[in-house]
């Protein structure tokens, strides 16, 4: 048993966090602090400012072009860049699609689309759930009828995070309607700007538009879109799904979360003292910092189990339940920290203009973030999948 | 005991209830919620029609209520409807000021109010205030028959839309002391007072007011210079028991809500509230809700009573929603997936009332240290 790291991981945290000082523009670490929209070109800019270094595409084995980081290390860089609020790397080509192509792709697809990931020139999106099928995701509708060398695509997509900015979708699609619901399922890349694919936004509660609905009417899609086999894309899907729930954990996330809270607690003023002296605010604070100390260690138990070898299994359902908890546990201490200040419209509080945000530094965008990351317990795959997951495995297939 | 209401009650419930139900639906509010005055005038004059208004006001104020059961009547069923209008704003905190300390001819405001004729807000709480009552940094100078107000009030709800902002400030006395506060009242295009308008996440308005020397005759001041606390405390009193309330009733919508969704959709082939997973959380917030009514009913009880036990119990209301809001809104949320997320959905907007309530008048961690310290006391 030894927690603490290696000389060399100790010199690649200094790598990163030198990089970082040195490449990650202020205005957008500033964004990202605040609680700001991006864009697509503020997102555009650092995956290009990533991929000049090398450092895009960090579970990408070397001969793809990645790093062939080990999971220490991808870790640390993660860990690194929310410490110094880096922009989120937007997941859907590099550590989705990617993998999948990287194992099941044709020698075609992977000389044609990863460069384009690592370059910026597709934008993916993810085509998974529907409005029928969320949770039970094998109950997907939107079809697929291969007609000569084209398969013709009619349905819906829903929850497509940043579809609007996306020039690329995967989707899953039906394409045999007689078979087992999991066994007529295929795993097809469409280009969203072909004829009959039309994006609605939906805007969220705390009043972004980060979804959309996709619709699909008759749109064309060539075979050699497909990837694999046909019928065969629900064993993707499940792989992808894998990969979807790397760093689910979010530790970064919540080291930086909890700095936030603090940040605001030492500023805010509870009867003329700083909140973060209050016995009652205080308590609550430590608790979460116990909480993700465990977690950040548990997550790096189950890295270096995977590091060595062995795949996470249940292990990967658990960190997502706890990670999501504590997240949303600091969200909640931000929002409260924050006081009346909690009140305003972030979307009009942050962004109004020439004007300072409304309210002492920091706390226009809690509130939002707060009911924003209600997701996080939502979507890949629910928490309460997720129980139902370790429960199955822990309970021998009887739950 | 009975805890049945009385036939007056039952009726104003009854009707309010009809009223939301047919005419705040939830397009009519998504509407409101967009419009640039965050309320609706419309809406505003039946509220008033109904006798809404006046059920928050005793007879000798003009009203025909105003005892606790009335306030927590009403702010159950605006709850249940999540109506934006600012009732608690014009009617509890400004109207409830002026009744209590105003003169004749200041007291004709309430009329107006009680009619639906006039917008008020309370600007009270500071930059630096938080939740705390009596922290007054604003400074009312006197100069020969004026009066000049300098200082800055943090979230004022509804101030752009009132026609008068009741304004505190000190007179006297250490910055968070009970004695030398005063309360004027201040035309909202009165010389000196700008505002920084936003909108709220849960709905409705407010604004930064900053008051640069702003000059009032003596006869704006509501009651004795530097004696205006008491009556403060008087009114937050009601306030509280009005959200708590309203909590309350957006409670019942959100799991009533969350209940009818279970039944109705469908993964894996049959309902997802066959889950007992989601069966035994549905179960758990029945219960709670149970909990907050009997927090508000000891809340809207005490109201007329002691101060200490009716701060005891208002401070006890306001921590156990406050806990139970949160599991209530967030699991709401959560047995939806995704569609609770979306902005247009009724349940989104419900659920922001419950959690955004914890951020006026002081979250359940606030409650509960005033909690200990009036058992301490
Ligand atoms: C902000 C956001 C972004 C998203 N981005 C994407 C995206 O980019 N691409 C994409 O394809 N999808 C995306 N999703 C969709 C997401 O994956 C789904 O919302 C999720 O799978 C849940 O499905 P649902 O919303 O239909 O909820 P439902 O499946 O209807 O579930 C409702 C509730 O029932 C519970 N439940 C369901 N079945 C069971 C069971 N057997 N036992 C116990 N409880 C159960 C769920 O846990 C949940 O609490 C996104 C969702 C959100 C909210
Ligand atoms: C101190 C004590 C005094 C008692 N006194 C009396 C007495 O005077 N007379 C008398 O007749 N009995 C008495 N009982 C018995 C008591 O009523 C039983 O213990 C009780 O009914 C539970 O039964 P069980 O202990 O067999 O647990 P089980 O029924 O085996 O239950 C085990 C667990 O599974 C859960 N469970 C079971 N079914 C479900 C389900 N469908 N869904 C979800 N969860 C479920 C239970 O809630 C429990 O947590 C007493 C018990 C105790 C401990």
């Amino acid at each position: 048993m030894d927690l603490s790291y290696t000389a060399e991981e100790q010199a690649f945290r200094q790598e990163v966090r030198s990089f970082l000082e040195e490449k990650l523009p202020k205005e957008m670490s500033d964004a990202v602090r605040e609680g700001r929209g991006l864009g697509k070109e503020g997102h555009d800019r650092w995956h290009a400012i990533l991929n000049e270094q090398g450092w895009l595409a960090p579970n990408w084995p070397k001969e793809f072009g990645g790093c062939g980081w080990n999971a220490v290390q991808r870790h640390i860089f993660e860990e690194e860049c929310c410490r110094a609020h880096a922009p989120r790397i937007v997941p859907f080509g590099l550590s989705m699609l990617a993998p999948v192509l990287q194992k099941f792709g044709s020698k075609e697809q992977q000389d044609y689309y990863l460069p384009k990931i690592l370059n910026g020139e597709h934008w993916w999106c993810q085509g998974y759930s529907e409005p029928g099928a969320g949770s039970d995701l094998a109950s997907l509708k939107t079809k697929a009828v291969r007609e000569g060398d084209h398969y013709i695509v009619n349905g819906q997509k829903t929850w497509t995070t940043l579809g609007q900015y996306a020039n690329w979708i995967f989707c899953l699609v039906r394409t045999d309607p007689d078979a087992k619901q999991q066994e007529g399922i295929s795993f097809l890349l469409i280009d969203m700007d072909t004829p009959g694919i039309e994006v609605r936004p939906i805007i969220l509660l705390d009043g972004t538009h980060e979804v959309n609905e996709v619709w699909f009417t008759d749109v064309k899609v060539p075979v050699e879109n497909l990837v694999g086999e046909e019928n065969k894309g629900w064993t993707y899907a499940k792989y992808l799904l894998t990969h979807e729930r790397t760093n689910i954990a979010g530790v970064g996330f919540s080291q930086a979360g909890l700095e936030t809270v603090k940040r605001l607690a030492r500023s805010q003023m509870h009867k003329g003292r700083p909140l973060i002296e209050n016995p009652y605010f205080a308590a609550r604070v430590a608790q979460a910092e116990i909480d993700l100390m465990a977690m950040s260690t548990t997550n790096l138990r189950i890295i270096s189990a995977a590091a060595s070898g062995q795949a996470p299994g249940v292990e990967s359902s658990m960190l997502k339940v706890k990670g999501t908890e504590i997240r949303q546990e600091i969200n909640d201490l931000a929002r409260r920290a924050a006081g009346v200040y909690a009140m305003p419209f972030a979307s009009e509080a942050v962004e109004g203009g020439n004007e300072p945000p409304i309210g002492p530094e920091g706390t226009a965008p809690v509130a939002a973030q707060y009911f924003n990351n209600r997701k996080l317990s939502i979507f890949g795959g629910s928490n309460e999948i997720q129980k139902n997951i370790i429960a199955k495995v822990k309970m021998g297939g009887r739950a | 005991m009975n805890f049945d209401l009385t036939e007056e009650r039952q009726m104003l419930q009854d009707s309010l209830r009809r009223f939301l139900s047919d005419r705040y639906t939830t397009s009519v509010r998504n509407e409101i919620l967009e419009s640039e005055a965050g309320y609706s005038a419309d809406i505003w004059g039946q509220l008033a029609e109904l006798g809404v208004i006046g059920a928050l006001f005793s007879e000798e104020d003009g009203g025909f209520g105003g005892a606790g059961f009335d306030i927590s009547t009403v702010f159950e069923e605006l709850g249940r409807a999540g109506v934006v209008e600012p009732l608690l704003d014009t009617a509890l905190l400004g109207g409830g000021l002026i009744a209590a300390l105003g003169d004749d001819s200041q007291k004709e405001l309430v009329e107006e109010v009680i009619g639906g004729a006039v917008q008020l807000a309370f600007a009270h709480g500071e930059p630096t205030s938080r939740y705390e009552t009596s922290r007054v940094e604003t400074t009312a100078t006197v100069e020969g028959a004026e009066i000049i107000l300098k200082g800055q009030k943090a979230v004022v709800v509804n101030a752009e839309a009132a026609d008068h902002l009741i304004v505190s400030a000190r007179e006297s006395g250490a910055v968070d002391a009970t004695d030398g506060i005063s309360l004027f009242l201040v035309p909202r295009d009165a010389t000196g007072l700008s505002l920084r308008g936003y909108a709220l996440l849960a709905g409705g308005r407010a604004a930064e007011v900053d008051l640069d020397g702003v000059r009032l005759p003596a006869t704006a001041r509501l009651g004795a210079a530097g004696g205006a606390y008491a009556a403060i405390a008087d009114v937050l009193a009601r306030a509280e028991v009005a959200l708590a309330a309203e909590t309350l009733g957006a409670m019942e919508t959100a799991t009533e809500l969350t209940r009818q969704y279970l039944l109705t959709r469908t993964q894996f082939g049959r309902p997802i509230g066959t889950f007992q997973a989601l069966q035994h959380r549905v179960a758990e917030l029945l219960i709670e809700l149970e909990q907050a009514r009997s927090a508000v009913i000891n809340a809207a009880g005490h109201l007329e009573g002691d101060a200490r036990l009716r701060d005891l119990n208002i401070a006890a209301a306001r921590n156990l929603i406050g806990r139970a809001g949160r599991l209530v809104a967030e699991d709401s949320i959560q047995m939806h997936g995704g569609i609770a997320m979306t902005q247009e959905y009724e349940l989104a907007h419900i659920a922001k009332r419950i959690v955004m309530a914890e951020h006026r008048f002081g979250d359940a961690d606030t409650q509960l240290e005033r909690f200990l310290d009036l058992s301490a006391a």
